[in-house]
């Protein structure tokens, strides 16, 4: 057996012993959970090295689950969810780390914590549908309490809103995939399987369904007008769970997209493919705007989530070689620059200041009180703004490629966000950084009183630098994933995708 | 044909062991225990009851199976499933009594479960019209007693009054929709009512007596619009009582009422994939599921009181449970059984919750439940498998309910898949006012003054294991699925 699904295991077995762990003290919780998420990313790393790249998905564990309706426990990998599975790792590591100062029930968050990390590593290896949505509302639940009980602003409101929005998305693939399933007196789950009988549908059917499905999974991946709930989520989250909803959870949706929804149906694909990309399109600029014009600093990080994600949903709806591989790069790209910003807004700034309106940052010498959250949140902003050298530059233009090719009115208007993304990124740096700050040595009349803010830990170092590293590393060479995404790309399913239905 | 009384007795040994026990705890109670104090009485009349239940388990296990008494009763898959479930069921409610607040007078009490138990048994296993009545009223005038058995709070009574009065209507109409049946065919026996049906369009007369069955049925499974008795009966019974009318009861109605419906009368279905062709009973059911669908998860959204909330989400699970005999013509009682049961541990489990919460202090509204995380993590945690699977989160059992349901409704096709569709949706609808409770349970701080919960060892455990049969069927499905 593979190392693969043990992180699976490990993670939930984890969630346990940070419970139990929290009972007695908040520090045995947080070191718990720190040594499992980096032993289940080491386990992803191991395995990864050993990982021979294939168009196949290769299983690793393929047992029969509940004969009576042919589901079956089927877990595999393929470079596509080598990929995330390596992603979500990394962003647990970091949410950890940058989760150092929770102190109040602290074995429960990190349980939960764990718990919505098992799911994500669930859905990424899940090659059954029906085990894959298993694992897809294993990872929704938890969301909600960690946002409930250790959030801030408009805590209840931002957490159910992502549960409810979440969970009706999930409703939406479950009623999509039974109606395939049974209309088509389907025997399984199986992702072509299920394909095979949806292809037996009636047309208006398929379009239907892959409604259902496709749309059920793009509202997680915050796709456009379905995203409301992403800012709220995002900005309610305590800064570890918005790293890793940001980070990984919001690629759940994508990642379903992509390996459930587009080949489900080439008829259905064919027909919203257009809605899709404008969609996308739309979200990418329409989100850039809104973040523009955001005083909440936090809020800027989630509309700029939305807008990358909006790459992610041009890269899938332009169904070719470089949309694919580029929206894969991305989702690895944006869940760590994601990560990176809201850990510097989230725990960095907010935690010591107690604000995180730009007209209150601007006031405050941030670049000098914090030198080293300054540092990083303008490399954060420079990789998020896709210039070369980080990883966002490589994803977003192949993703740009790829849209042009299909039509490339898509990509000029996609190009005009990347500009509007430049622009709310650089207003974030200079008004929470560079804002009109008294000089040090000015004695200014207003009498600015001497601000001690604590100085940035050691967690909080080496979690920003494992993703700052990370980043730079995948901006300059790309072709690590790409070495794994592009045989990915050869399998039937993706295929028979981007050549329209023919197999 | 020559009756078989041995053979009768010889498979009703479950039920006369429930009948020995209930006696046996009265007349210990009237005894040796007179005079002592009524906790004392509780636990020694518990003890007696879960012991015949068990061991009525044991014999139900190791029984018989196949027709009895010239197929008066049959003990077929469904009937051994059911009679188990509703003995595990039986066993868990007497578990959590043991928590809850001590009746005035614990041996009756305790023996009224009993007697409703044995009527719930024969309900499972009943193949012939007067029998079946007879067992449903058994059951029902048990329910009915226990339903106001905290004769300090008049909201018991209430409860106990319009369970009463709504009770008694829905069993005058089962019995003149009996009548009808029989006058139609000209027998009480459920085989021979079969083969009578199967021949030439029967009258519309048969439609009417139907629809009368119908109604009773609306009655015991709490669907819309026949469900008006549920909210005060789950808000003024005592804790114990309300899960057994929710858990048990239930399971034994929708095993009785799907055998009168597809064994019974399945060649009156009507058409399953338009509704077209001859007129049915299937649109009539299928009309009552929207109903308790669309009624259950929005009333539901208004709740306050936490016992009506698990009321109305009762009602829209009834709808989603009709939804699974209409399917169980083409796939089988599998998933019907499997949604019930599973839903009647997660209801006893969220009862045993309140009668542990009530013991120590209130529990009325949903507000009361207030830091429960920190008064007692362990109930806090139950209930939380407990919500968690009634709004049907996987890996609980709650989900793979729903899942095998309406991917048998789909099969269906026709306007029972687009019911699943609409349960599906509501199912999004439901997630709200299930987390609602769960905030309070997990999320809220404490109320001042608020004390740490006293959990009675017994009814912990029965918490833990119906939480930990919740997480097994969902992990392992086809241990229920498969048996079918």
């Amino acid at each position: 057996m593979s190392l693969l699904p043990w992180t699976i295991f490990v993670s939930l077995a984890g969630a346990l012993l940070a419970w139990a762990a929290g009972r007695r003290s908040a520090r045995a919780a947080r070191w718990t959970a720190l040594v499992v998420t980096a032993g289940a990313w080491a386990l992803t790393l191991l395995a990864a090295t050993r990982f021979v790249p294939g168009p196949r998905l290769q299983t690793l564990v393929d047992l029969p689950w509940i004969p009576a309706m042919g589901i079956r426990c089927h877990l595999a990998v393929d470079g596509i969810s080598l990929t995330l599975l390596v992603l979500t790792g990394l962003a647990a590591t970091a949410a950890v780390l940058f989760s150092w100062n929770i102190r109040e029930r602290a074995g429960e968050f990190f349980a939960l914590l764990l718990t919505l990390v098992a799911g994500v590593y669930g859905v990424f290896l899940s090659a059954d549908a029906l085990l894959f949505f298993v694992f897809y509302e294993i990872a929704i639940v938890p969301k909600y309490f960690l946002i409930a009980t250790w959030g801030s602003t408009n805590r209840e409101y931002g957490a159910m809103k992502l549960a409810l929005y979440s969970f009706a998305g999930s409703a939406m693939v479950l009623a999509g995939l039974l109606w395939v399933y049974a209309g088509g007196d389907g025997h399984g789950f199986g992702f072509a399987e299920l394909a095979q009988t949806a292809a037996g549908l009636p047309r208006h059917q398929q379009i239907f369904v892959f409604a259902l499905v496709f749309f059920g999974f793009a509202t997680l991946a915050g796709i456009f007008p379905l995203h409301t709930w992403a800012p709220t989520g995002h900005v309610a989250a305590p800064t570890g769970a918005s790293m890793l909803l940001a980070g990984v959870v919001m690629k759940l949706g994508a990642y379903g997209c992509l390996r459930v929804a587009l080949p489900l149906s080439a008829v259905g694909f064919a027909f919203w493919q257009p809605t899709i990309a404008w969609l996308a399109v739309i979200g990418i600029v329409y989100a850039g705007l809104v973040a523009l014009m955001q005083d909440d600093l936090k809020f800027v990080i989630g509309y700029s989530s939305v807008s990358h994600m909006g790459f992610v949903l041009l890269g899938l709806a332009a169904a070719n070689a470089q949309g694919f591989s580029g929206a894969v790069l991305q989702m690895f790209s944006h869940g760590v620059i994601a990560g990176l910003l809201f850990a510097v807004v989230g725990r960095m700034i907010y935690d010591r200041t107690h604000t995180r309106r730009l007209s209150d940052l601007r006031a405050l010498p941030l670049r000098r009180l914090l030198p080293f959250a300054a540092a990083v949140f303008v490399i954060a902003g420079i990789a998020s703004m896709g210039l070369p050298g980080f990883s966002g530059f490589p994803a977003e233009l192949t993703i740009l490629i790829g849209a042009w090719k299909a039509a490339p009115v898509w990509a000029a208007i996609a190009a005009l966000g990347v500009l509007v993304a430049a622009a709310f990124t650089l207003r974030a740096i200079q008004l929470a950084f560079f804002g009109s700050a008294p000089a040090p040595a000015g004695g200014t009349g207003a009498g600015a009183p001497a601000i001690h803010l604590e100085p940035i830990t050691l967690a909080e170092k080496a979690g920003a630098l494992l993703l700052i590293g990370a980043t730079v590393l995948i901006g300059l060479k790309p072709d690590l994933l790409l070495d794994w995404i592009n045989p990915a790309l050869q399998s039937p399913l993706l295929q028979s995708v981007m050549k329209g239905g023919r197999p | 044909m020559t009756p078989d009384y041995a053979g009768l007795f010889f498979a009703l040994r479950p039920e006369s062991l429930l009948v020995l026990g209930a006696l046996a705890a009265l007349g210990l109670d009237l005894s040796v225990l007179r005079g002592r104090a009524a906790g004392q009485r509780l636990g020694c009349a518990l003890a007696i009851g879960s012991l015949a239940v068990l061991l009525a388990g044991l014999l139900t296990w190791t029984g018989p199976r196949g027709p009895v008494f010239g197929g008066v009763l049959v003990l077929d898959t469904l009937a051994l499933g059911t009679r188990l479930g509703v003995l595990g069921l039986t066993l868990l409610t007497l578990g959590i009594a043991r928590g809850g607040k001590v009746p005035s007078q614990p041996a009756e009490y305790v023996a009224m479960m009993l007697f409703a138990a044995v009527g719930l048994l024969l309900m499972a296993a009943v193949q012939q019209l007067l029998l079946g009545f007879l067992a449903l009223e058994l059951a029902s005038l048990s329910l009915y007693v226990l339903a106001g058995f905290d004769r300090t709070r008049p909201e018991a009574a209430e409860a106990a009054l319009k369970y009463f009065l709504f009770g008694t209507m829905a069993a005058a109409f089962l019995l003149f929709g009996f009548s009808l049946v029989y006058g139609l065919t000209g027998s009480i026996e459920l085989p021979q009512i079969a083969a009578r049906l199967s021949g030439p369009v029967p009258s519309p007369m048969l439609l009417v007596a139907i629809a009368m069955i119908l109604v009773a049925f609306g009655f015991k499974s709490a669907a819309a619009p026949f469900h008006l008795w549920a909210p005060d009966v789950y808000q003024g019974a005592p804790a114990p009582s309300a899960a057994l009318i929710a858990s048990a009861s239930k399971l034994a109605g929708f095993a009785l009422f799907s055998r009168l419906l597809w064994p019974g009368f399945g060649a009156a279905a009507g058409q399953a994939r338009s509704f077209a062709g001859g007129p049915g009973w299937l649109p009539a059911v299928a009309a009552v599921a929207a109903a308790s669908l669309l009624l259950g998860n929005l009333a539901a959204l208004a709740q306050s009181n936490l016992r009506r909330l698990l009321a109305y989400s009762a009602i829209a699970h009834a709808g989603a449970l009709l939804l699974g005999v209409m399917a169980a013509g083409q796939a089988g009682f599998a998933p019907l059984f499997y949604y019930a049961a599973t839903y009647g541990l997660a209801t006893v489990g969220a009862f045993g919750v309140i009668a542990a919460l009530e013991r120590e202090g209130r529990c009325e509204d949903i507000a009361d439940l207030a830091g429960l995380h920190r008064r007692s993590p362990l109930l806090a945690g139950c209930l939380g498998v407990f919500i968690l699977s009634l709004a049907g989160i996987p890996p609980l059992a709650g989900f793979f309910g729903k899942l095998a349901v309406f991917a048998a409704a789909f099969r269906m096709g026709g306007p029972a898949a687009w019911l699943a569709v609409l349960a599906i949706a509501l199912s999004a609808v439901a997630l709200y006012y299930y987390l609602i409770v769960l905030k309070e349970a997990w999320v809220a701080a404490p109320t001042a003054g608020a004390r740490p919960v006293a959990v009675s060892r017994v009814t912990a455990f029965t918490l833990v294991v119906a939480a930990g049969l919740i997480v097994g069927f969902g992990l392992e499905p086809a241990l229920l699925l498969g048996r079918f």
